[in-house]
């Protein structure tokens, strides 16, 4: 079913926390929220709920109004269902009468379906507290999903997990919310999940939506440099237009997409970024061979390295060298190239 | 987001564990604690099988024993039913609701603590002097015990995730409904501990009961035992007060334990916004509230007030009170001090080891929580007359009595300030040359020291508001303020006996206050 929100204002004292928000979600869709700790995305995922009454604004689930002048449908009769952070599971209940909770008397066949849809049947009459983690997340999603709800919401679900675990657990939930088809929304202030699960991302930063795209999108054309700063690690470095679609910066010429002129600021990222050793100099030349460094610093991760360049002009660049090769020591010097385009972004 | 589980609690408990089996003298002296304090009950349980069988069933089966049983029964289920219909709501309007002046009014609904029974009983005849009997002990009691429910369920309150209500409603449950199935389970636990504590209050409760003539266990013993050719009757009447308290004491431990369990996730908390009362509500929750304060404090606390300007016929004697609040710290104090040095052992072993034979004899140490103090009063009185009669009606029985009485306190507050230090530092202290005594006195009873102070001041101050076993077993001529209190109230001079009763509701404020505190805790930590 597809949200559509209009001009939304919402706030808990008389200063607005959201002010005139657009979005629009389509049905079936997975989107996340993306955004830093008071950024007003639970703010939204409140207002979404029902926990919230928004000032001014529409929200409508499909062809239904649930908020709008003179219209609040409270959180019971708005068919949405939520898994909050770490799962809060009902503890005075075992698994199968949370689950049970928002569904009429008698409906075990369908407590069966959606513990089959999370893999937990085998914990149908286990108790909250002896659940993992992961678990209580997993029934808090199929007590969520049991009333088949028009949107469900999901506030930051796995923040209290470690970490492999969590990676684990956003691919299973993906594919049970893909599996059902319902419109989903995730609020989450991790770039790298909202990247890896959603189909559309929704940037918001002061109460405002700042871009909303696909995961390529906002990761490859951040709308600006905020954006670009926040949904991944970004190398910046100064550039000044030479025309046609090219910028002069510490590491040359390199092609940009997006219109400039005078002085700005290059986006990289540091996957972008490759390695080589410097040609040998020749006397005649005058110029310094761009992208020409010193190894400052080289952390080895295993799977990669991270290796951290001074430019001539001072400026420190991360660089990526893929796991397998040994990474350069200190010192040594180097030369950074760039592949692909970068984006640019006024000063 | 949710629950915050007990963490530093259990955490300094931990390294006990690595302590391994607990050092013979100390479990030696411990082990004589347990002994000294089950000597009143076993020694009831001594004369009463001396009676033989057929005599306990004669006793058993005596249509005024039944009655007895009858009546404290249902004095305790009707407390106890009203205490949780009437604390239930208070605690949501306290700790879920937009009522005006909230933390005001927690302190106005712990207040009544500080009241002793027998106090609020004596300031209600003397406003309302023709009260007596069932209903008039129901209503007394019922004020001064419902702290003991309103406290840790607005604490449970307080705590709950609402992110449950919430789920709740979004799954369909309108907001009435997602309370009740919700918040309300997860603060029963609470509440029936709360309950727990309010029946044992009102099974063990001598004074309100004595004056406003309700023949419940603790009033038809001490007759029995004053009329003094039936000491079998108040014996055997004794045990089956005692077991009923057991049952109470056993049940409450059942229940703290399930609460544990009950805590699912862990991390930081979100308090629930409070739920907007509406015009005409707020009034009505600031009506319930004030009437609730004005029964459970303004009636007393007027009549103690009108009584004092009123005077007495004969005109109040400063050398009696002095003398008698005198008499009441000597005697609490010897209680307070034999008290502290019979926890010690117990409490350093609690703390520290974890052996079967600790437990027991921690277990042991604490009967004193189920032993009502009429109980201890009839069994002393026993044990002086026929064992040692030099001893019967001495300072050092009833200071005995009041040490195995409130032990339990002690203990507790030995035991959580020695685990609240770590035993390294008593184990460091052997490293550098000290030998076991010596380098716990300068480590742990160093830092400790405040701790088992505390826990003796608390059992000093409850002490002196002690009753029916001061009234059993104390020497001919010593009068305490609890007892001065009692002999004016029983001949109606109610003028005479308000500085008594004034004195004794500001002495019970310290504990009340350090209860409250507890209690409002009990469900956040």
């Amino acid at each position: 079913m597809q949200v559509e929100v209009r001009g939304l204002d919402a706030g808990y004292g008389p200063v607005p926390v959201l002010t005139g928000l657009d979005l629009t979600i389509p049905s079936g869709a997975l989107a996340a929220v993306l955004g830093q700790s008071g950024s007003g995305k639970t703010t939204l995922l409140r207002a979404l709920a029902g926990f919230l009454r928004p000032t001014a604004g529409t929200i409508h689930f499909g062809e239904r109004l649930v908020v709008g002048p003179g219209t609040f449908v409270p959180p019971e009769k708005r068919k949405v269902g939520i898994v909050p952070q770490e799962g809060a599971l009902f503890p005075h209940l075992d698994v199968t009468d949370n689950v049970a909770f928002g569904l009429p008397r008698g409906s075990q066949a369908r407590v069966d379906e959606v513990l089959d849809l999370v893999g937990m049947r085998d914990f149908a009459h286990a108790r909250p507290h002896d659940l993992s983690g992961g678990q209580q997340q997993r029934i808090a999603l199929a007590r969520a999903l049991a009333p088949e709800p028009d949107v469900v919401l999901l506030d930051e679900p796995f923040t209290a997990l470690d970490a492999n675990l969590r990676q684990r657990l956003r691919a299973e939930v993906r594919d049970v919310l893909r599996e059902v088809g319902t419109t989903a929304i995730l609020v989450t202030h991790d770039q790298e999940e909202a990247l890896s699960t959603a189909d559309l991302v929704a940037v918001m930063r002061d109460g405002r939506l700042v871009q909303v795209g696909t995961p390529l999108e906002v990761y490859d054309a951040p709308a600006d440099l905020g954006v670009a700063r926040f949904v991944g690690e970004a190398v910046e470095l100064p550039a000044r237009a030479v025309g046609g679609d090219l910028v002069a910066c510490p590491l040359g010429d390199v092609p940009v997409r997006g219109a400039v002129q005078g002085e700005a600021v290059v986006i990289l990222r540091p996957e972008q970024l490759v390695l080589s050793c410097p040609v040998a100099v020749t006397d005649a030349q005058d110029t310094p061979q761009p992208g020409r460094g010193v190894v400052r610093e080289a952390s080895y991760h295993g799977h990669d390295s991270l290796v951290r360049v001074e430019l001539a002009d001072g400026s420190v660049v991360p660089v990526r060298v893929p796991g397998g090769t040994p990474p350069p020591l200190p010192g040594d010097e180097v030369v950074v190239g760039v592949t692909g385009s970068g984006r640019v972004y006024p000063v | 987001m949710t629950y915050t589980v007990p963490a530093a609690r259990e955490r300094v408990s931990q390294p006990k564990r690595f302590l391994g089996s607990p050092p013979r003298l100390l479990f030696v002296a411990g082990a004589v604690t347990a002994t000294v304090s089950l000597i009143p009950l076993a020694y009831l349980v001594v004369r009463v099988a001396e009676a033989g069988l057929a005599r306990i069933i004669d006793v058993l089966l005596r249509p005024r024993t039944l009655e007895t049983v009858a009546t404290s029964v249902s004095l305790v289920v009707v407390v106890v039913s009203a205490c949780l219909v009437i604390g239930i709501p208070t605690a949501w309007m306290l700790a879920r609701s937009t009522v005006p002046l909230r933390a005001m009014w927690v302190v106005l609904v712990a207040l009544p603590l500080a009241i002793p029974s027998y106090v609020a009983a004596y300031a209600w005849l003397a406003q309302f002097p023709s009260m007596s009997g069932f209903w008039a002990a129901a209503l007394i009691l019922t004020l001064v015990s419902t702290p003991y429910v309103v406290l840790p369920v607005t604490a449970s309150f307080r705590s709950s995730d609402p992110a449950l209500e919430e789920v709740a409603r979004s799954l369909g449950r309108g907001p009435l409904r997602a309370f009740l199935t919700t918040t309300l389970p997860q603060a029963w636990p609470a509440a029936a501990g709360g309950a727990l504590l309010v029946a044992l209050y009102v099974l063990s409760d001598f004074g309100a009961v004595a004056l406003l003539r309700v023949d419940a266990f603790t009033r038809v013993i001490y007759a029995s035992y004053r009329a003094s050719f039936d000491r079998v009757s108040a014996a055997v009447l004794a045990l089956v007060l005692v077991g009923l308290a057991a049952l109470l004491v056993l049940a409450e431990r059942r229940i703290r334990g399930r609460t544990r369990r009950w805590r699912v996730a862990t991390g930081t908390q979100r308090t629930a916004a409070p739920v907007r009362l509406s015009p005409l509500q707020t009034v009505g929750a600031l009506a319930w509230l004030t009437a609730l304060t004005a029964l459970a404090l303004g009636v007393p606390l007027v009549s103690l007030i009108l009584r004092m300007l009123e005077g007495s016929r004969s005109p109040l004697s400063w050398t009696e009170l002095a003398s008698a609040a005198l008499t009441s710290i000597g005697v609490a104090t010897a209680g307070a001090v034999l008290a502290v040095l019979l926890a010690l052992p117990v409490g350093i072993l609690a703390a520290r080891y974890r052996t079967r034979g600790v437990r027991t004899i921690e277990t042991a140490s604490y009967s004193g929580h189920a032993l009502p103090a009429v109980v201890i009063g009839l069994s002393l009185v026993f044990l002086t007359l026929s064992v040692f009669p030099a001893a019967y009606q001495t300072v050092f029985v009833l200071a005995f009595a009041y040490a195995v009485l409130f032990l339990p306190k002690a203990i507790g507050a030995t035991r959580s300030a020695t685990a609240s230090v770590s035993p390294v530092l008593e184990q460091t202290a052997r490293t550098l040359g000290r030998g076991p005594l010596r380098a716990w006195s300068s480590t742990t009873l160093r830092l400790t020291l405040p701790g088992i102070a505390a826990g003796g001041l608390l059992v000093l101050l409850t002490a002196m508001k002690e009753l029916p076993a001061t009234l059993m077993l104390r020497p001919t001529g010593l009068d305490t303020l609890a007892t001065e209190l009692w002999s004016r109230t029983e001949i109606a001079a109610y003028g005479a006996a308000a500085p008594y009763a004034i004195a004794l509701v500001v002495l019970a404020a310290v504990p009340a206050w350090l209860l409250s505190r507890t209690m409002l805790a009990s469900s956040d930590a």
